[in-house]
């Protein structure tokens, strides 16, 4: 697939790290969604790019997905993210009001590539995780390519919204373990089967590292690229502490250990080495 | 002094990227006449420690890296022209598992063009630096300082990077400024444990005091050895608390993780300050 991904970051559309405001909130099942300004950043923002907050009292940062971006609002350009509050940091993010100040630096990561032509394009993820295949979907669209969108989670609480997606993808395929909302089961059971009913030509997935496994293997069964958007945790979010490391076979066939944040979050997903990555749950 | 020293203002060694991840955030001037430290190079490529290499704890960071780097070679290709076509000051940090692995590379680097200076790291947290040469006796310090040194153009810095250990920091410093080091940085991260056990090394606010003291300690001692003080520096009162105490330059670690304009601001408040004109360092008296 030819990578239109262009320069990682630094040259043409440098990160850039602002002051940020809360200007929504809202909790929608076990998530909270936050929309906010950051100066810079949803300008620059392509799907699959991350952006890393600073948490009071906290030294490392929390590294977010984007959900969605406003080109513009009553409030200028914002970005939505969606936090799971499994930490004290995630916890304090989730309970910040509106009108209160963040630091945000972003974008940043290698976003997804996109297909020079008007291809098929299946687009799995789980959980909050699930939030960048949003925008995409959306991009994909602009470009013609007919999405099937999955979206999975182990309950309704945790699964992300699929109404607002309806408009950019020709198919949504809804899937709770528990079988509390869609279909029951997990990524790992019906992706062979969700890629060979989509003809996908490419694999998009975004979510905890087995449903990133499973999705890239069926890709490659099915002769179909795939993308997989990692999240591992990154005490920086901007490659300068190298405590985030991916493993994965270079193009020049050789193994070597990156960062998930600098050479990722998205990669192809031949060239993550699963099983030195290791579960993330 | 043999060499101009680097600062007020430093970028710490392995809070930098390659440099490139630094520059969007860099301030105006981008990475032009920044001090910057590299992350360890050893003659041979590391691909690191596994996950989870960091852990956070209150007021810092716990790590185990391990030194991740591309080895010399590939340094020598791509990371260090294009730091110096960015403009920066390069100090090569080094590490090496023999004494002759340090000679080996302070030769290498000697021949690089834009190599402004060398760190050498004597002080990396137990376990943290594997296999590296055991340094943790001032003597050996000094040997490796010494190995270094004789390699290494004379006209340019050899800093000596020390664990900021306050029972053997005097030793250590005074044994490396005898040695040939032109200053030495004090200190590396504090031995430490991840909160399931493995061996790291703790680095951020929270190790500022046992730096400061250990600053505070070798300027006292030794008011001849210059000293960059390195270890929770933040902002400028954390930066002047270093600078008070005797250090002639602070570096920036930890801190750029938190908030990677850290440096950019340190620089823009520091930079025109009469410290930086006074180099090299005034005896104790004018301070």
């Amino acid at each position: 697939m030819p990578d239109e991904r262009g320069p990682a970051r630094g040259s043409v559309h440098p990160s850039v790290h602002v002051d940020g405001e809360v200007v929504a909130t809202k909790r929608v099942g076990g998530y909270r969604h936050l929309t906010l300004t950051a100066p810079g950043v949803p300008e620059r923002f392509r799907a699959g790019n991350f952006v890393a907050v600073t948490v009071a009292g906290h030294v490392a940062r929390r590294a977010l997905w984007v959900h969605r971006v406003r080109a513009s609002s009553a409030f200028g350009p914002t970005l939505d993210v969606v936090v799971e509050a499994r930490g004290s940091g995630t916890a304090w993010l989730a309970a910040q009001p509106v009108g209160a100040r963040i630091a945000i630096t972003g974008p940043l990561g290698r976003p997804f590539a996109l297909p020079k032509d008007a291809v098929s394009c299946l687009l799995v993820g789980e959980g909050y995780a699930a939030a960048p295949l949003f925008p995409l979907a959306e991009r994909l669209r602009e470009r013609g390519c007919a999405v099937s969108l999955v979206v999975s989670a182990p309950d309704e609480a945790r699964l992300l919204s699929a109404l607002e997606a309806r408009r950019s993808a020709r198919s949504v395929t809804v899937l709770t373990a528990d079988g509390s909302v869609g279909q029951r089961g997990t990524v790992a059971d019906h992706v062979d089967d969700l890629v060979r009913r989509s003809d996908a030509d490419v694999v998009y997935a975004a979510g905890p590292h087995a449903v990133l496994r499973s999705a890239a293997g069926a890709a490659e069964r099915a002769g179909a690229w795939s993308q997989v958007a990692v999240e591992t945790p990154t005490p920086c979010g901007t490659g300068l502490c190298h405590g985030c490391p991916l493993p994965v076979v270079g193009e020049d066939g050789v193994e070597r250990v990156v960062r998930a944040c600098a050479e990722g979050p998205v990669l192809r997903g031949d060239r993550v080495r699963w099983d030195a990555l290791g579960d993330d749950r | 002094m043999s060499a101009d020293l680097p600062g007020p203002v430093m970028v710490a060694a392995g809070c930098g990227g390659t440099g490139r991840e630094l520059e969007p955030y860099a301030g105006p001037d981008g990475l032009v006449g920044l001090d910057l430290v590299t992350r360890s190079i050893t003659l041979d490529a590391r691909a690191g420690g596994p996950g989870p290499r960091v852990a956070e704890v209150p007021g810092g960071l716990v790590n185990a890296v391990g030194l991740p780097n591309p080895g010399l070679e590939h340094f020598l290709a791509t990371e260090l022209p294009w730091l110096v076509r960015a403009g920066a000051r390069v100090f090569v940090s080094i590490a090496g598992s023999t004494m002759g692995e340090y000679a080996d590379l302070a030769r290498r680097l000697s021949r690089a063009p834009g190599v402004a200076g060398l760190e050498v790291n004597v002080g990396a947290p137990d376990e943290v630096g594997a296999g590296l040469f055991e340094v943790r006796e001032p003597y050996h310090s000094a040997s490796v300082i010494a190995a270094v040194r004789r390699e290494f153009p004379s006209d340019r810095p050899v800093l000596a990077k020390l664990r900021p250990d306050v029972s053997r920091i005097v030793e250590g410093a005074r044994s490396c400024h005898e040695a040939g080091a032109t200053a030495v940085v004090i200190g590396n991260a504090v031995p430490a444990a991840f909160p399931d056990g493995r061996a790291g090394g703790l680095s951020g606010p929270a190790i500022a005091p046992v730096a400061l003291r250990c600053v505070a300690e070798v300027h006292r001692a030794l008011p001849d050895v210059p000293t960059i003080g390195c270890g929770g520096v933040h902002d400028v009162r954390s930066a002047n608390a270093y600078l008070d105490a005797g250090a002639d330059a602070v570096q920036v670690g930890t801190a750029l993780l938190h908030d990677p304009t850290t440096v950019a601001r340190l620089r823009a408040a520091l930079a025109p300050g009469p410290r930086n004109d006074s180099r090299p360092a005034p005896p104790e008296e004018n301070r």
